[in-house]
């Protein structure tokens, strides 16, 4: 996987003290871990479901774990991690609310990153009538996988109405840092998030 | 068809008296093991290969004078296979208790100069591990690159690692359990029932009297294939297919799975001996590296050092995946380097000894990243 392409990697990496430790849920093939352990020596280990995904994790040299995440982290102790990081996962999670409190009870902090529904491409693909279709949402209405899309507003008034504090956030669009209008310029968003 | 080849199995003596868990003291036994591969100048390359229940040493390749009898996980070691012998140094040993050339019940009591037979101490997965590692030593290997082992096999791997954690760079723990549950360890008792009540036991004492309690010992396997298979697999294979088309309303062989079963048991029977059997049995029974710890898995492999692979198997209800994941919790709890994969496979506890392209690919990929 080409880490440029991916904007949140490096914001996730920059949160991400040297010797921490990191859980990655929906690792992939492990591309993001390999980054954390190689430039912040965190130690990392990744969920995943995908057996191609798991094979590629290991050939990464990654700690793997094959598991389904929509059962929850169980096994896994409280706040046995610095981080837990779903990249891009979330929207097309079933059980949404139930890993994010899973996330904030085993990860000290959680990362989330999510494509932003609110981005103005996608505004203008509904009112011209259409679902959106972007760079960060590539899919059509019919073979998307993601099944519970939101916007940064929303995910804002879902922490504040869970007692879940923000800690930062950083948007972008096309790899770019977003500085204001977040919610009508970015495309991607990424969020640190704690227990309030 | 064999990837290795010819292979010769090779027996080791070891006169130093050794000190069984038990309590017991072996005063000097023999090892059968075979190797396959070369040891490399730095000894950095070899691989134990830990055998299950009724395994042995011949892991690999085919006798020049019996060309059939190929070794028991000959699809996973061999030049190019995931036990890449052009790569690695493959040790397989027969454990302490075996009788494919191994001291146990069958090799002679020094004391009496007969058949150890029921005398025989019982040996656990720990000595094993200390019988093995003498091996290790007589071949010069300090620390082996990897331990490999499924079912029974996978606990030597988990013990090694526990035990000897200096001297185990990774272990691959695969189709095992942290130790048997009741339900387990009440399978294994009925199939020991079956050996000790053949009139032909005779106490395990059946070498003198020229017998073989051949009917227990069937009735064991045929009890423990049931368990190495699954019942998708049983009902995809067998289903309910009688043999002759038609109820013979008797007690002859009627449905498929009777005939294939009792084949299975009269073939493993003809060359399997009992007093093995059931020692091998009681060291599944006793395995559980916990138990000095309040059942706390964790707290038992705090001195592991080694990395691990832990795989299971989907319809594996002998160890079923949970099973595995109590392995891989332990681990994580720890913070101990740990990858874990749970392989759709339809052959039930056995998966562990087929080809299966994903698990096959896995241990591949796993074992290539091994620095040696």
């Amino acid at each position: 996987m080409n880490t440029l392409a991916r904007p949140d990697f490096q914001v996730i990496a920059s949160w991400v003290q040297p010797g921490e430790r990191v859980l990655d849920l929906g690792c992939g093939d492990g591309a993001l871990l390999r980054l954390l352990i190689e430039t912040r020596g965190a130690l990392g280990y990744g969920i995943e479901i995908d057996d191609a995904n798991v094979l590629a994790a290991v050939k990464n040299g990654m700690n793997v774990i094959q598991s389904d995440l929509e059962a929850g982290l169980s096994g896994f102790e409280d706040a046995s991690f610095d981080h837990v990081v779903l990249s891009q996962t979330l929207q097309a999670m079933r059980h949404t609310e139930a890993i994010v409190f899973e996330m904030l009870r085993v990860g000290r902090e959680a990362v989330v990153s999510f494509p932003n529904f609110g981005y103005w491409k996608h505004r203008m693909d509904i009112l011209q009538g259409h679902m959106p279709v972007s760079e960060r949402l590539p899919y059509q209405w019919y073979d998307t996988p993601n099944i519970h899309l939101c916007t940064i507003a929303d995910f804002d008034d879902f922490c504040a109405r869970r007692n879940i504090v923000v800690k930062e956030r950083r948007v972008f669009d096309e790899g770019r840092l977003i500085t204001e209008e977040h919610n009508f310029l970015g495309s991607l968003a990424v969020y640190r998030i704690t227990r309030g | 068809m064999s990837g290795i080849g010819i292979v010769k199995a090779q027996r080791a003596h070891f006169a130093t008296p050794l000190t069984l868990r038990s309590g017991a003291v072996v005063p000097a036994f023999d090892l059968a093991y075979e190797t396959y591969g070369s040891l490399n100048a730095a000894k950095s390359n070899a691989i134990l290969v830990c055998h299950a229940l009724s395994g042995n040493h011949h892991v690999a390749g085919h006798y020049a004078d019996d060309v059939h009898n190929e070794g028991w996980w000959d699809n996973i070691v061999g030049p190019g296979r995931p036990l890449d012998t052009e790569r690695f140094f493959v040790v397989g040993v027969n454990n302490l208790g075996g009788f494919h050339g191994s001291t146990g019940p069958v090799s002679p009591n020094p004391a009496t100069g007969k058949p150890w037979g029921a005398d025989f101490p019982l040996v656990t997965v720990d000595d094993w591990v200390k019988a093995q590692a003498r091996l290790a030593d007589l071949l010069g290997i300090d620390s082996w690159a990897a331990v490999i082992g499924g079912s029974l096999g996978g606990m030597q791997a988990l013990q090694w690692a526990i035990n000897l954690p200096q001297r185990v760079r990774h272990s691959l723990v695969i189709a095992a359990a942290p130790k048997l549950t009741a339900q387990n360890i009440a399978f294994n008792d009925v199939a020991r029932q079956a050996i000790i009540t053949d009139p032909d036991f005779h106490g395990g004492h059946y070498y003198e009297h020229a017998v073989r309690p051949l009917r227990g010992l069937r009735l064991a396997r045929m009890l423990g294939h049931i368990t190495y298979l699954s019942d998708d697999q049983m009902a995809e294979k067998f289903g309910r297919v009688l043999k002759t088309g038609a109820f013979s309303f008797g007690y002859d062989v009627e449905f498929e799975i009777e005939s294939y079963l009792r084949y299975q048991g009269d073939k493993f029977a003809g060359v399997f001996d009992a007093n093995t059997y059931l020692l091998m049995t009681k060291a599944l029974d006793y395995f559980d590296p916990a138990h000095h710890f309040n059942g706390d898995l964790a707290a038992a492999l705090v001195p592991a050092t080694a990395k691990f692979l832990i795989v299971s198997f989907t319809t594996d209800w002998r160890f079923a995946p949970a099973r595995s994941r109590e392995i891989v919790n332990a681990l994580l709890k720890n913070k101990q380097k740990v990858s874990y994969a749970e392989i759709t496979c339809n052959f039930g506890h056995d998966s562990f000894l087929m080809d299966d392209p994903q698990y096959h690919a896995l241990v591949r990929a796993y074992l290539e990243r091994v620095t040696l």
